[in-house]
């Protein structure tokens, strides 16, 4: 056991002590991994911030109803009632004009603007929450609503949100199809670079067979490559990721302030960051085992 | 401990290197193996150390038969053996102490008894003092020590030589057989092909002759 584990260490260290022998092409490959595993992740990432967004626009499906210029408060009363006894409603909120203003003027900085205003030019609102949630009976819902007499306006606030996350699914796949493309490229990127060491250290291969290595024994020091290699590009991939997300959430925070909102870019989470190292690790193991496998059986047929 | 029955060995091509060979081979006994170049002494060699198979007939060693072993048994069959090549296949990019050092870290010896170990097999064959050198900067003679070192330093108890001597002058020869009669003498089996007749009268042991993939008696 603790010759095994010795062994082992030492097979690491002449690993690394191999990638600094040769520190441009050791760089430069962990770079393409990093760069070549950051794309999908960045798309990744790009489209769980857009999905979190959605989710919070799709959670709480909202409708409209912009009353009439000259409906009365008996009126409004009176609707306020029916629209509470509708069994397709959960919820409902009346939202007077004024108050709509106060609002306006307050989450958009346009006190300016709308305070030279003759009059107030919003209409009193209602804010439905409906009890069914899908896409169907929400337009069910619009449509009944709508034929109401004074309902000027019904809107369906979340129907953009629905298309967008239709897009989204569309985008996601891109993404995976993208993802295992690139996967191929990296196993693919490893296994040619423990080709080209297999081809330099044939002769001390083949001595090794001869005097009694067994196929492991001749595996491990490229296993090891291989799957630091992964490793370290796995880290440079997040690296990218991480720094962009910083770079892009700082000129949003200037856009945002003007348009006084709070959004931010989420960065990778604990357990994707995990993930997205396992994987690159596990694809640069996959590329060098591959690669000495196919090697060890053509000395083996001869 | 090496024991042919009947073995035949034909290469792709239908070239017959082995013709129905039987003989024995006991514990702690040196052995030369003799012939022109072609005769099959190489062939023979490769059998034991399981480098090629029979094709009929029955290669024991230790116990153990060449023609059914595994694969993964493979290893552990050869590191029983010392292998002396007659191109010597040394490592070029490390020194003489990491040559030496191979087989040891393959059977996963730990790091001081390695040393040990290893020192001591270079000094066997008198090239201590050079152990930082690389085996470039040998002679041919020297080289052939080396590999000698790399045979020995595991402790094999079977060592099989092919043409040791084959391309070296006399004084070089004689250094290498008087390491190899050392060894004989401390109990290990040999196998040692050579076509060197002068060499074969300095020294006593039993002869196997080849003459076209046939023993002579």
């Amino acid at each position: 056991m603790k010759s095994w584990l010795r062994h082992h260490l030492h097979v690491m260290q002449f690993t690394l002590n191999k990638m600094r022998t040769a520190p441009v092409s050791s760089l430069l490959n962990v770079l393409v991994i990093g760069v070549t595993l950051s794309l999908p992740t960045g798309g990744y990432v790009l489209l769980q911030n857009l999905q979190s967004l959605t989710d919070k626009l799709v959670g709480s499906p909202q409708l409209s109803i912009f009353l009439n210029m000259n409906v009365s408060p008996e009126e409004i009363a009176r609707y306020s009632k029916q629209l509470e006894q509708h069994s397709g409603i959960s919820r409902v909120e009346f939202v007077p004009r004024e108050e709509a203003l106060l609002q306006l003027q307050r989450s958009t900085g346009l006190a300016d603007v709308t305070g030279g205003l003759p009059q107030n030019p919003l209409p009193h609102a209602f804010i439905v929450y409906p009890e069914k949630k899908d896409a169907q009976s929400m337009e069910a819902l619009r449509g009944e609503l709508r034929s109401w007499p004074k309902f000027e306006h019904v809107q369906l606030d979340s129907a953009w949100a629905r298309k967008l996350e239709a897009l989204l699914n569309f985008a996601r796949l891109a993404v995976l199809i993208l993802a295992i493309l690139l996967s191929f490229a990296l196993v693919a990127i490893t296994f040619n670079t423990i080709r080209l060491q297999i081809l330099t250290q044939r002769e001390e291969i083949e001595v090794s067979k001869l005097i009694g290595a067994s196929n492991s024994f001749i595996r491990r020091p490229f296993l090891y490559f291989g799957l630091t290699q992964g490793l370290l590009g796995g880290c440079v991939a997040w690296l990218i990721i991480t720094v962009s997300l910083t770079l892009l959430n700082l000129s949003l925070s200037d856009l945002t302030h003007l348009y006084a909102s709070n959004f931010n870019l989420h960065h990778l989470s604990t357990s994707d960051s995990l993930t997205l190292l396992l994987f690159s690790t596990y694809l640069g193991w996959l590329g060098a085992f591959l690669s000495v496998s196919q090697h060890l059986w053509q000395i083996e047929s001869r | 401990m090496i024991r042919f029955t009947q073995v035949s060995k034909r290469y792709p091509g239908g070239y017959a290197a082995l013709k129905n060979i039987t003989f024995e081979v006991a514990a702690g006994e040196m052995i030369f193996l003799t012939g022109h170049s072609g005769a099959g002494k190489s062939t023979l060699l490769k059998l034991i150390a399981a480098i090629e198979r029979p094709n009929g007939g029955t290669v024991l060693v230790n116990g153990q038969n060449i023609g059914k072993i595994k694969t993964g048994a493979l290893p552990y069959l050869r590191r029983n053996l010392g292998l002396i090549f007659q191109d010597h296949k040394l490592l070029f990019d490390r020194n003489l102490f990491d040559n030496v050092l191979l087989p040891l870290q393959i059977a996963g010896f730990d790091h001081r008894e390695s040393a040990k170990r290893v020192r001591a097999a270079l000094d066997k064959v008198g090239l201590l003092k050079r152990e930082k050198a690389i085996p470039i900067a040998l002679s041919g003679g020297e080289q052939q020590r080396l590999c000698i070192a790399r045979a020995i330093v595991n402790r094999p108890s079977i060592l099989l030589a092919d043409e040791p001597t084959g391309n070296l002058d006399e004084d070089s020869s004689i250094a290498i057989m008087e390491i190899f009669k050392s060894f004989h003498q401390v109990g290990a089996t040999l196998l040692i092909s050579t076509h060197d007749d002068t060499l074969l009268r300095k020294y006593t042991g039993r002869t196997l002759a080849l003459r076209q993939g046939e023993l002579q008696t």
